[in-house]
């Protein structure tokens, strides 16, 4: 019997759901009734922004590839990058900001259950994890507990899948302090035959539930993403799930032999939304419709609704769609795992998702309506006012320092710049023996067994440069991103991006939002590195401020021979050390670290970037790698050539002498955050070829001195301004992060 | 000669066990299902390490009750070699097969990096390639790797020589400052009375290849080798 004379729902239950009065006349009319209570639920979660992307699509739209799938043939498998030799591999990153927020231990952990789910229901083994976070200062003790337990989540998780977490960036900055940033990265690599789909296809096949069983853990979730953070919202703890790293390992194992059986005709992961996601959008793309019973699905907890049952967000769960008389053979390989496969349904041709409660019919939904037909909304935009102040800031006022050493130490020992050690020393950066650069480095890069190739991957944003200018900010994320691959010798195949801003609804925000993905849209086809997959959190507010725009880019890049790589730290008394850059522009330090951290100020117009210099500069550092060149190269980002140099003797052991010769002031040669720059070192019979490359691409290469001794010195213009000792240099620099963290307890 | 890795639930370096003994040391090699109840045919058992049945209730604790457990404790009964690499040796204490237990790292947070130890015994089956006191480079990677046992048994180990590596600086000084997760006497693997069993928390396994930091690792798995032959 179909659902016929529904009551109207009352306005305060589908408001408080987060559904718009016209959200919900869009409902009746999609329905041509009015929803059950059930129903409702399901439209609410599935036309938030977090899975509806109602405000982000018409922007999305500049990424190329986005603009190709959504026009054709859909999102599905967008993500593939073929590496050759059959191979392809499949990356996403995600936010899980909100649930950190509240709850950060379990709030990071199934951030990195969710991201993993993501690669491995395309068929595809993770070989690696990456995160970036945002916090505000460790001052702070709030933000040390959330510091605290959220690298602890990720630990819990992340070591106990099995999944080497080798990389990311961890940025402190005040405007973090109420809303702090987690995005979690994962790759994995699977055989093009071998790709899965999310596609319930061919009438009669049964669905299963595989995995754990539901509970009343993160019911809308997906919802509480999409508003801003309050007081209330440390009530919304039952909004963030649990999770369960030893359930998501067995489910890894058992999912990937399963798919080998060829049983299954589709699989989805269970994230946002639960089961109400995953039955709507496997129906949606293969054009099917799907009936299930909500009391076969295997509860944790008694007297469950069915309301809670289809929204519930419990870890660890797959939707899976199997051939028909083939449940056993499928069921028998998640048993051997230790795991349940329920089947709660079939596959049925009328494009509707039926959900029965013990028979009695509670919603009956078109699923395209709930997948695909969320309201589009275009939002307006506007410059924000702050934007003419920053940027006009008059530098001239800012005096030199008086003592050079002393800048470099207290930038050394700032916690963005500080080494990392301490947090990705928790985490297991090793298992599966393919890290063949481990965490430190520009970026991380694993090998492909049986393969002579190797990937490499970072994740990069200055969330300051995008506040100051969101365009050139984006692109400098992009260009930083492919500056660290450079470094290790790959080159860039494609992007994941974590578009992390503030209430969308406020025009300041989303114009922050649009110019960011223009600038990164551009940039990323210009390095040949598509965005294939990402996410948006927005809502990214206390009622006290607003994040600064923070649009994470993860990159992979390729080796093709993976013995071609390379490392940022110096290696070998005598090495000459060389500046490979495209401009000889006067350095400015506007929006430096050094600013920040100084002098306290968040101020001018972000360095310049020329794009196609910086291509040139990292194709000449990349053929010196593949040319056996170079024993070093190492980005020069935040802070500047001094904290560059500096890290390159720390991880190296080992000093080194320079010599520049600048125009411009002392504190700006040492610390402008001038782009399109990577710092090498090498052999001295080598640079005759060195130079003959960057000839070759017009590219400056500046003898800057020499590896050796114990010592950093730095002389501009014929004076000494920087004379340290490496051991001193380190000291603050390896443990300010930990020495903070002791006050913390655990 | 062949080499069995056992494969408890939640496992996780179960493959780099068999791709260490397969690609490196060119032995044959094999998984071993945790419910199988037959270890015959296999010369020297691994036990990997990972997080076995979650480690529910403490590390090692579950693992203990596998079916495979048995027929690995007949296994070493026999004279069989056996090695467990930190859940593996977690699993070794709580099976009463090796002495003592590991408990939470003093600082109370994972660990993972490469460390050095020191080859206390150089005669046995799993260090007889090693020099006596050559410090080994090997990476950690544990949140439970705080070796601890009563007085007697301490002594009886180092009375008997059966400490076989013991956390150290890179120049072979055993001191606190070189000693990660508060073990007593920086113990990092010890062997049984009879020397057919190891359990060390160190991955060796993870140090088989220079491209990965290292190939100390192979000094300890290239021993087991050579003795079985």
């Amino acid at each position: 019997m179909p659902i016929t004379n529904t009551e109207p729902i009352d306005p305060k239950v589908y408001r408080e759901m987060g559904l718009s009065d016209e959200e919900y006349k869009s409902v009746t009319e999609a329905l041509g009734r009015h929803p059950t209570y059930t129903e409702v639920g399901m439209y609410a979660v599935m036309w938030s922004e977090h899975c509806g992307y109602k405000y982000s699509r018409p922007i999305l739209r500049y990424f190329s590839k986005y603009k190709e799938a959504i026009d054709g043939a859909g999102l599905e498998n967008a993500g593939i990058i073929d590496i050759g030799g059959g191979l392809g591999v499949v990356f996403k990153i995600e936010s899980h900001n909100h649930p950190s927020a509240v709850e950060p231990f379990q709030g990071a952990a199934t951030g990195i259950g969710g991201i993993l789910r993501d690669i491995f229901t395309m068929g595809a083994r993770p070989i690696a994890c990456l995160n970036s976070l945002r916090f505000g200062s460790l001052d702070d003790a709030r933000t040390r507990y959330l510091f605290e337990h959220v690298v602890g989540g990720i630990a819990f998780y992340g070591n106990c899948v099995g999944v080497p977490t080798v990389g990311g960036e961890v940025y402190f900055e005040d405007c973090y302090a109420g809303n702090p940033l987690l995005n979690a990265m994962a790759i994995g690599v699977l055989k093009h035959d071998d790709i899965a789909y999310a596609k319930a296809e061919g009438v009669g096949n049964p669905v299963m539930i595989v995995g754990s069983r539901t509970g009343r853990d993160g019911i809308h979730g997906a919802t509480f993403a999409s508003v801003e953070l309050t007081e209330e919202s440390e009530n919304r703890k039952s909004n963030v799930q649990m999770g369960d790293p030893f359930c998501e390992k067995l489910l890894i194992e058992a999912t990937l032999e399963a798919l080998k059986t060829g049983f299954i005709t589709g699989i989805q992961d269970m994230g946002a939304a639960g089961i109400t996601c995953s039955t709507c959008e496997t129906s949606a793309k293969a054009g099917t419709g799907m009936t299930i019973d909500v009391r076969k699905v295997p509860v944790r907890e008694t007297g469950m609704s069915a309301y809670e049952i289809m929204l519930s967000e419990s870890q660890e769960r797959m939707l899976a769609i199997v051939k028909k008389g083939r449940e056993t053979e499928v069921a028998n390989v998640f048993k051997k795992w230790g795991l349940q496969a329920v089947v709660v349904g079939k596959v049925t041709d009328d494009g509707l998702v039926h959900v029965y409660d013990n028979g009695e019919l509670v919603a009956q939904v078109p699923a395209k309506s709930l997948a695909d037909d969320a309201p589009t909304y275009y939002l307006k935009t506007s410059e924000p006012a702050y934007l003419k102040d920053v940027q006009n800031y008059d530098l001239s006022s800012i005096p030199e320092p008086t003592d050079y050493n002393e800048a470099l130490i207290k930038l050394m020992t700032c916690s963005s710049i500080a080494s990392k050690e301490w947090v990705y020393e928790q985490y297991d950066h090793m298992v599966q023996t393919n890290t063949i650069i481990l965490p430190g480095s520009d970026a991380a890069v694993l090998r492909i067994r049986e393969t002579t190739k190797a990937i490499a991957v970072t994740t990069d944003c200055n969330g300051r440069y995008c506040y100051l200018d969101p365009f050139n900010g984006a692109q400098i994320a992009v260009a930083e991103a492919a500056r660290n691959l450079a470094c290790s010798g790959a080159r860039p195949i494609g992007v994941t991006d974590c578009l992390n801003f503030g209430n969308p609804e406020k025009p300041e925000a989303f114009w922050q939002f649009e110019q960011c993905v223009k600038g990164m849209a551009e940039a990323c086809d210009f390095f040949g590195a598509p965005v294939v997959s990402g996410n948006v959190s927005f809502y990214n507010e206390t009622p006290e401020m607003s994040i600064y725009p923070t649009p994470t880019v993860g990159m992979l890049g390729l080796i093709e021979n993976a013995e071609k790589r390379c490392t940022s730290n110096f290696k070998n008394t005598g090495d000459v050390i060389a500046l490979i850059s495209s401009t000889c522009e006067p350095d400015s330090l506007a929006g430096s670290e050094y600013l920040n951290t100084i002098h306290g100020l968040a101020v001018g117009k972000p360095p310049a970037l020329d794009m196609d210099r910086e291509k040139r500069v990292h194709e000449v550092v990349i053929r010196a790698i593949e040319n056996g060149l170079l024993s070093s190269a190492h980005d020069c980002a935040d802070g500047g050539m001094a904290v560059t140099l500096a890290e390159s003797c720390i991880l190296g052991k080992i000093g080194a002498d320079v010599s520049m010769s600048d125009c411009c002031s002392n504190a700006a040669a040492l610390f402008a955050e001038t782009q399109s720059r990577i710092v090498v070192s090498l052999p001295d019979d080598g640079l005759g070829a060195l130079k003959a490359i960057a000839d070759e691409l017009m590219v400056n290469c500046t003898e800057l001195g020499k590896v050796g001794g114990s010592k950093l010195s730095v002389i501009i213009n014929d004076v000494e301004v920087i004379s340290l000792d490496v051991d001193e240099l380190e000291a603050g620099w390896r443990t300010s992060i930990g020495d903070k963290m002791k006050e913390s307890g655990i | 000669m062949k080499f069995g890795v056992v494969q408890f639930p939640g496992s996780n370096c179960d493959q780099d066990a068999y791709y260490a003994v397969r690609d490196v040391l060119k032995q044959p090699v094999e998984y071993i299902w945790h419910q199988s109840t037959d270890v015959s045919g296999f010369d020297c058992i691994i036990l990997p390490g990972g997080f076995s049945y979650g480690d529910y209730l403490r590390t090692g604790a579950v693992a203990k009750f596998s079916p495979v457990m048995n027929a690995v404790q007949e296994f070493a009964a026999n004279g069989g070699k056996l090695i467990g690499i930190c859940n593996g040796f977690q699993i070794l204490c709580e099976s009463g097969l090796l002495p003592g237990a590991l408990i939470a790292n003093n600082g109370l947070r994972f660990i993972c990096k490469y460390v050095n130890v020191r080859v206390e015994n150089n005669t046995s089956a799993f260090s007889h390639k090693c020099s006596k006191g050559q410090a080994l480079s090997m990476p950690i990677a544990h949140h439970g790797g705080n070796y601890y046992a009563d007085a007697d048994t301490i002594k009886e180990l180092e009375d008997n020589n059966r400490v076989l590596l013991r956390y150290c600086d890179e120049r072979g000084n055993v001191n606190d400052s070189s000693n990660p997760n508060g073990s007593i006497n920086n113990i990092a693997g010890i062997i049984n009375a009879k020397g057919n069993i190891a359990g060390m928390m160190p991955h060796p396994e993870r140090a088989m290849e220079a491209c990965l930091g290292g190939t100390d690792g192979k000094l300890i798995l290239q021993s087991i080798v050579e003795r079985l032959h």
